[in-house]
C-alpha cells in the first residue's frame, strides 16, 4: 500500500532478512541504592528480526521496563547498564557517543510509554511535539514535518487531525493520546518500536482500538514491535513471540501460541492459570489456581532458582541456579524439570470444553441460584445523580455532569453482582451512592427496606455496619500512621462491635487469621506489606463489624494476576462462609464473568443490560455489550486469530452535554430514528436478562 | 483568550471597589469625629475649614451617601489633602511613586534575570559547584536582614572603595532630567541626556541590589525545585526519547512548565518591593512611597495613609492580573 503517511517510498526494513535488527546479549542493568544492589535487569539475551512482534510478559517489578529504558540509555541515575550489549542494527548501543545515540533516540528506535496522560507535555500544543520528533532528525522541514504529523494523525484514527495539531493534551482523551503518541512513535519511520504497557491504562474498548491500529501498523511500516504488558491476552492478539520474565531474568522463550497452550516453565503456567477467561467458564469451578508467595527480594536474591520459594514443581536440584536453554526447536526455558522433559500438568482453564459448559449453562448460576437467593437487601430506584461543574466565568451558566441517569436495580441477599463499563459511566459514583457518600440527586435506595437515599449521616450509621466498601487503592485508603491493629480496631470500637480491649484483640487476631495475614501483622503499618496483603487488610476492615453486605470497587485493578487470583479466591471464600451479598465493580470483564451470578452493564450512566453472567456473556443482547465482550483480548493465540473482532469506534460522549434518547446511540451502528427521540426503558426481554435497547439482539 | 481575560479584569474590578469600600468604612469607623482626623488638630480648630469639610464629605448624611459620595470625588482623583504636607494626596502620591516603581523594577528585573538561569543551571547542574553557590547566594539573599546589607554595600562600595555613589536617586548637583515618566532612566533617554542616564543608573545600583537579595534568593529557589520536579516527568523522558538535545529539552520541555509556579512567586515579591521598600529607601535617602508611607504613619497624616493604602491596594490587583495572564499564557490548561 503506497501510504500517504510514508517518508520514502524506498522499504524501510533495510536490514538482510534473518540478521535480527535488535541483538541483546547479557544486558544487565543494576540500581546502586543506598540499601544495596538491585539486579532489576540481570542477564537477558534476546533477539528480534526485522518486522517482527515480540512480547514481554511478567509480573511488576520483573524488570520490563527498566530493560525497555535501557535499549535507549533512558535509564536515570542510580542505575547503570553494567554489562552486555545491545546490538541495534550492527550497532552496541551500550558503547554510542551520546550524539550517535541521540541519532537513533526517535531515529531508528521510538518508544511508547504506559501513561499517556502524563507523557505529553501539558504546554505544548500536538503540532509542536510532533514536528520537533522529525525536525531533530533532520529528514524533514518545519512545514513538511507540519503536513506528515497531520497526515499521520488521519492515518492514527483522529478525526479533524488538521484541527487536532492545534490542541493541546489536555483537550484529548487518554486513548486520543495514546494515538498522538503512536504517531509520534512512527513519524521517523523507526525500524523498533518499544511500546511499554501501552494500553494498560485505557479501558478495553480503546485497548482493542489501539491494538488492533498496532498490528496494522506493524504491517504497513514493517516496523519491528516489541510490546510489554502483564496482560496475557494483549500478548496474544499482537505477538508472535514471546518472553517471560521473572526476577530480572528471561525464564521462558517460544511462538506465543506454543507458550499459551503449553508453558514450559512453572511461572508461565502460573500467570496462565490464575487468569479467568472471557469465553469460557467451567461450572462450579470457582477458585482459580495460584501460588503462593512473592517474588525475591531483588537486594537478596536466592542462590538457586529464583521460582523456587513458590514452584509447586520444585525438586532438589533447583537449589542451583538453572540456565535459559532450548528444550524444543525454537523453545527456551530456565527450569530443571522441564528440560529434563517432565510435563506441567495441563492448563486448568483449557480442560473444560467451551462446548460443554455452554450446554449446560443453568448448572452454576441458572435458576437454582436464583431461587436459593434470599430476600431483596437493595432496591435502588430510579437513582439520579448530578454534579455541579466548576463555574469557569463569573456570570456563566451552571453546567452539570450527568453522573447517574436513573439507575434502578435489586441486589439479592447472598448473590454477587458485576458492574462494568467504561471509565467514567459512572461506576464509582453508584457505589459512592448506595454507600451514602455522596446523597443522590433523585430516587430511592433502600437497604434493607429502609431508604436511605435522604437520611441523614445519624440514619445512616447503623446501617453502614452491615454495608462496607472496599477500594481499588489499598494504600491510598489505609491511614498511613496507624497500625494494622489500630485500622481494624477503629471501627470495631466505633460500632461498639466489642466492649473491651480483651474483645478487640480477639476480634483483630480472628479479622487476620480470615483474610489469611500473620497474627504478627496487627502491630506493623500499611507501608510494610505488598499490594495484595495491604488488600486482604481492606477486606479484614471491611469484615471487622460483620457487614452483610460489601462494595468492591475495583478491589484488584491495581494488583498482580496471581495477587489478583489470590484475592479473587479470598472474596470466594469469605462469600461461602459468612453469607456476603457481593457488588462487584471492575473493568476486567473475564474476571467478573468469573466471579458474579449477575452482570449490570452500565454506560453513560445509565443501565444498558443485566443478565445473568454466563447469558449475558454467552448471548448479550445489547450492541454495547457484544462490543465490550468482544474487546476483551483471549490469552490463547488460536482462539484470537480465530476471532472476529467487533471494533467499537469512538469514545463515550461527554456526560456535561449527554445524546439525546438512547445514550448510546452516537455509536451504535443499527441506530434508527427512534433511538435519538425515545430513551429505551429497561425491559425484561426475556426472563431475568433486562435490556435498554429498542431492538435488542438485532445486531 | 479575550473571554479570560475580560473575566479575570471584571473580578479585578470588583476586588477594586470591595478595596474601597474597605478604605472608606476604616476611615469613617474610627472612633472620634472623621473630621478631625481627616483635618488634622490645625485646620480643625479653623471653623471655617471645618464647616467646608463637613459639608463637602456630606458628614451628616447617612453611611453610604457619604460612600458614593467618596467614590466620586476618588473617580476625580481626589484623595483628600494630606495633613503634613498639606497638599493633595495625589500630587504627593504622583511625586514619591516613580522613584520606588523605578527601585522595584529594576530591583525585581535584576533578581529575576540572574535568579531564573541560576535556579535552572542548579538544577540541571545537581551537586556540582555551581549548584553549591548558588545556593550559598540564596542563602545569604534570604537570610541578611536589609538594613544590615544596606550599611554593608554602603560601607563597602561606597565609603570604603569608593566605586559607587552615594544615596540619593541623583548626584547633589545634578538636575533631573524633563519629567515625563517620573522614571529618571527613561526621562534622560527621552532627553537624550546620557550623562544624567548614567547617573541614574550608577545610583540604582546599591539600592537595587540590596532590594534584589531576598527575592533573587527566593526566585533562585523556587525555580530550582521546580526545575527539579519537572525534570522526572514523563513527557521530558519522552522527548529525550524523541532524540532532542538536552538543551532543547530544558528549554521548550522543562522551562515552561517549571516557570508556572515561579509567576506566582515574581508577582507577589514585585507587590512586596513595590510596597515594602521602607528599610532601603531610608538607608538610601531614597524619595519614595516607603518613606512617604513612613512619614505618614509617623505623623498620623490620615488622609494620605489612606491614599496609600488604595494604591498599594490597587497595585496587588493589577500585579495580580498580570500574574494570571501570564498563568494563560504559559499553561494551556487555564482557559478551559
Ligand atoms: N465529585 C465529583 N465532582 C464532579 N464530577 C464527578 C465527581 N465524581 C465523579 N464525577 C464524574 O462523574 C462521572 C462518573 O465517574 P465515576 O463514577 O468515577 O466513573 P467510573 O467509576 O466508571 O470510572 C465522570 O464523568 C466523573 O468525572
Ligand atoms: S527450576 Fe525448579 S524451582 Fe525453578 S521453576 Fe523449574 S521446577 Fe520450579
Ligand atoms: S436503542 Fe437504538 S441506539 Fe440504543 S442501543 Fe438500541 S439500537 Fe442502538
Ligand atoms: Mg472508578
Amino acid at each position: 500500500m503506497q501510504d500517504l503517511t510514508r517518508i520514502s517510498s524506498a522499504e524501510t526494513a533495510t536490514a538482510q532478512d534473518g540478521a535480527a535488527i535488535l541483538d541483546v546479549r547479557d544486558l544487565r542493568t543494576y540500581f546502586y541504592t543506598d540499601e544495596g544492589v538491585v539486579r532489576a535487569v540481570d542477564g537477558i539475551s534476546y533477539s528480534v528480526p526485522p518486522g517482527e512482534t515480540l512480547g514481554i510478559v511478567g509480573e511488576s517489578g520483573s524488570g520490563k521496563t527498566v530493560a525497555a529504558l535501557s535499549l535507549m540509555r533512558l535509564i536515570d541515575d542510580p542505575a547503570r547498564i553494567v554489562g552486555g550489549e545491545i546490538n541495534f542494527d550492527g550497532r552496541d548501543v551500550v558503547k554510542l557517543s551520546d550524539e550517535e545515540l541521540r541519532k537513533i533516540r526517535g531515529g531508528g528506535i521510538a518508544m511508547v510509554f504506559q501513561d499517556p496522560m502524563t507523557s505529553l507535555n501539558p504546554v505544548l500544543n500536538i503540532a509542536r511535539q510532533l514536528v520537533e520528533t522529525m525536525v531533530v532528525h533532520g529528514r524533514l522541514t518545519e512545514e513538511q514535518a507540519l503536513e506528515r504529523a497531520i497526515k499521520l494523525l488521519g492515518r492514527m484514527g483522529i478525526t479533524a487531525p488538521e484541527r487536532a495539531v492545534d490542541s493541546y493534551p489536555h483537550q484529548f482523551s487518554g486513548g486520543m493520546r495514546q494515538r498522538v503518541m503512536l504517531a509520534m512513535g512512527f513519524s521517523n519511520e523507526p525500524q523498533l518500536l518499544i511500546a511499554d504497557e501501552p494500553t494498560t491504562a485505557l479501558d478495553v474498548t480503546i485497548q482493542a482500538q489501539i491494538l488492533e491500529l498496532i498490528v496494522e501498523l506493524n504491517r504497513d511500516f514493517k516496523t519491528a514491535i516489541v510490546l510489554i504488558s502483564h496482560n496475557l491476552g494483549v500478548i496474544a492478539s499482537v505477538c508472535s513471540r514471546v518472553v517471560v520474565m521473572y526476577a530480572g531474568e528471561i525464564v521462558e522463550e517460544g511462538p506465543t501460541e506454543k507458550i499459551l497452550a503449553d508453558p514450559r516453565h512453572p511461572y508461565t503456567w502460573a500467570l496462565i492459570n490464575a487468569v479467568p477467561r472471557i469465553d469460557r467458564h467451567v461450572p462450579g469451578q470457582r477458585r482459580l489456581v495460584t501460588i503462593d508467595g512473592t517474588p525475591p527480594d531483588p537486594l537478596n536474591m536466592p542462590a538457586g532458582c529464583r521460582f523456587a520459594a513458590r514452584c509447586p514443581f520444585r525438586i532438589e536440584k533447583c537449589e542451583q541456579h538453572p540456565e535459559l536453554l532450548e528444550i524444543a526447536p525454537g523453545r527456551k526455558s530456565r527450569c530443571w524439570v522441564t528440560q529434563a522433559g517432565g510435563d506441567l500438568p495441563p492448563p486448568e482453564t483449557s480442560r473444560g470444553a467451551p462446548a460443554e459448559a455452554k450446554a449446560r449453562p443453568d448448572v452454576h448460576h441458572g435458576s437454582e441460584t436464583v431461587i436459593k437467593r434470599g430476600e431483596r437487601m437493595l432496591e435502588l430506584r430510579n437513582v439520579v445523580k448530578h454534579f455541579p461543574l466548576p463555574k469557569t466565568t463569573l456570570f456563566g451558566k451552571q453546567k452539570w455532569v450527568h453522573a447517574i441517569n436513573g439507575v434502578s436495580l435489586d441486589i439479592a441477599q447472598g448473590e454477587t453482582v458485576g458492574l462494568v463499563g467504561e471509565s467514567g459511566c459512572g461506576k464509582s459514583t453508584l457505589a459512592r451512592v448506595i454507600a451514602r457518600i455522596h446523597e443522590p440527586t433523585a430516587g430511592s435506595v433502600l437497604f434493607h427496606g429502609q431508604d436511605i437515599a435522604h437520611a441523614s449521616q445519624a440514619q445512616v450509621r447503623p446501617l453502614r455496619r452491615r454495608m462496607q466498601m472496599v477500594f481499588q487503592d489499598p494504600y491510598a485508603s489505609l491511614n498511613p500512621r496507624m497500625t494494622v491493629g489500630d485500622i481494624l480496631g477503629e471501627p470495631l470500637r466505633f460500632h461498639e462491635v466489642t466492649h473491651n480491649e480483651k474483645e478487640t484483640r480477639e476480634r483483630i487476631a480472628e479479622l487476620l487469621d480470615v483474610v489469611g495475614l500473620p497474627q504478627k501483622a496487627a502491630a506493623r503499618y500499611p507501608h510494610e506489606f505488598s499490594g495484595g496483603q495491604r488488600q486482604r487488610i481492606s477486606i479484614a476492615r471491611a469484615l471487622s463489624v460483620r457487614p452483610d453486605f460489601i462494595i468492591a470497587d475495583e478491589p484488584i485493578s491495581a494488583l498482580d494476576v496471581n495477587i489478583q487470583a489470590q484475592i479473587i479466591n479470598l472474596m470466594i471464600d469469605l462469600q461461602e462462609r459468612f453469607g456476603l451479598t457481593y457488588l462487584f465493580i471492575a473493568h476486567d470483564l473475564a474476571v467478573v464473568r468469573h466471579i458474579s451470578d449477575r452482570v449490570v452493564v452500565l454506560y453513560l450512566g445509565s443501565v444498558m443490560e443485566i443478565a445473568p453472567a454466563d447469558t449475558l456473556f454467552a448471548e448479550p443482547l445489547h450492541p454495547y455489550t457484544r462490543y465490550l465482550i468482544s474487546a476483551v483480548p483471549i490469552p490463547d493465540a488460536t482462539v484470537e486469530a480465530a476471532r472476529q473482532r467487533l471494533p467499537l469506534q469512538g469514545e463515550p460522549p461527554s456526560t456535561v452535554d449527554p445524546p439525546s434518547g438512547c445514550p448510546f446511540r452516537t455509536r451504535c451502528p443499527i441506530a434508527q430514528g427512534i433511538c435519538a427521540e425515545v430513551m429505551p426503558p429497561v425491559a425484561e426481554v426475556r426472563p431475568n436478562h433486562f435490556v435498554a435497547c429498542h431492538f435488542p439482539g438485532q445486531f | 483568550m479575550p473571554r479570560y481575560i475580560v473575566s479575570r479584569l471584571g473580578l479585578a474590578v470588583v476586588m477594586a471597589i470591595l478595596a474601597t469600600l474597605v478604605i472608606f468604612l476604616i476611615a469613617n469607623t474610627v472612633p472620634g469625629d472623621p473630621a478631625l482626623s481627616q483635618l488634622g488638630d490645625l485646620a480643625a480648630s479653623n471653623p471655617e475649614f471645618l464647616k467646608a469639610f463637613r459639608a463637602k464629605w456630606a458628614l451628616d448624611e447617612p453611611l453610604w451617601t457619604r460612600y458614593f459620595i467618596f467614590l466620586k470625588e476618588l473617580a476625580h482623583g481626589d484623595l483628600g489633602i494630606s495633613i503634613a504636607s498639606q497638599r493633595p494626596v495625589l500630587d504627593d502620591i504622583k511625586n514619591y511613586a516613580p522613584a520606588t516603581i523605578e527601585l522595584a523594577t529594576v530591583g525585581f528585573l535584576l533578581s529575576a534575570i540572574i535568579g531564573v538561569p541560576l535556579g535552572v543551571i542548579a538544577a540541571v547542574r545537581r551537586d556540582s559547584w555551581i549548584d553549591h553557590v548558588a545556593r550559598f547566594l540564596s542563602l545569604i539573599g534570604v537570610s541578611s536582614p536589609t538594613f544590615w546589607l544596606a550599611f554593608i554595600v554602603l560601607a563597602i562600595f561606597y565609603g570604603e572603595l569608593q566605586i559607587a555613589p552615594g544615596p540619593g536617586r541623583l548626584d547633589p548637583i545634578a538636575f533631573a532630567p524633563t519629567n515625563v515618566t517620573g522614571l529618571f532612566l527613561i526621562d534622560s533617554i527621552l532627553a537624550g541626556d546620557w550623562d544624567t542616564f548614567r547617573d541614574a543608573l550608577a545610583h540604582l545600583i546599591l539600592p537595587s541590589t540590596v532590594l534584589a537579595a531576598a527575592t533573587l534568593g527566593l526566585i533562585t529557589r523556587t525555580t530550582r525545585a521546580s526545575v527539579l520536579e519537572c525534570m522526572h516527568q514523563d513527557y521530558v523522558r519522552v522527548a529525550r526519547a524523541k532524540g532532542l538535545t538536552e538543551g532543547k529539552i530544558v528549554m521548550r520541555h522543562i522551562l515552561p512548565n517549571a516557570l508556572i509556579p515561579v509567576v506566582t512567586l515574581g508577582g507577589l515579591a514585585y507587590a512586596n518591593l513595590l510596597a515594602g521598600a521602607v528599610m532601603t529607601e531610608t538607608i538610601f535617602s531614597w524619595p519614595g512611597l516607603g518613606r512617604y508611607t513612613f512619614r505618614s504613619a509617623a505623623a498620623l497624616d490620615f488622609p494620605a495613609i489612606m491614599g496609600i493604602t488604595l494604591v498599594v491596594a490597587v497595585t496587588y490587583l493589577i500585579i495580580n492580573l498580570l500574574v494570571d495572564i501570564s498563568y494563560a499564557l504559559l499553561d494551556p490548561r487555564v482557559i478551559r
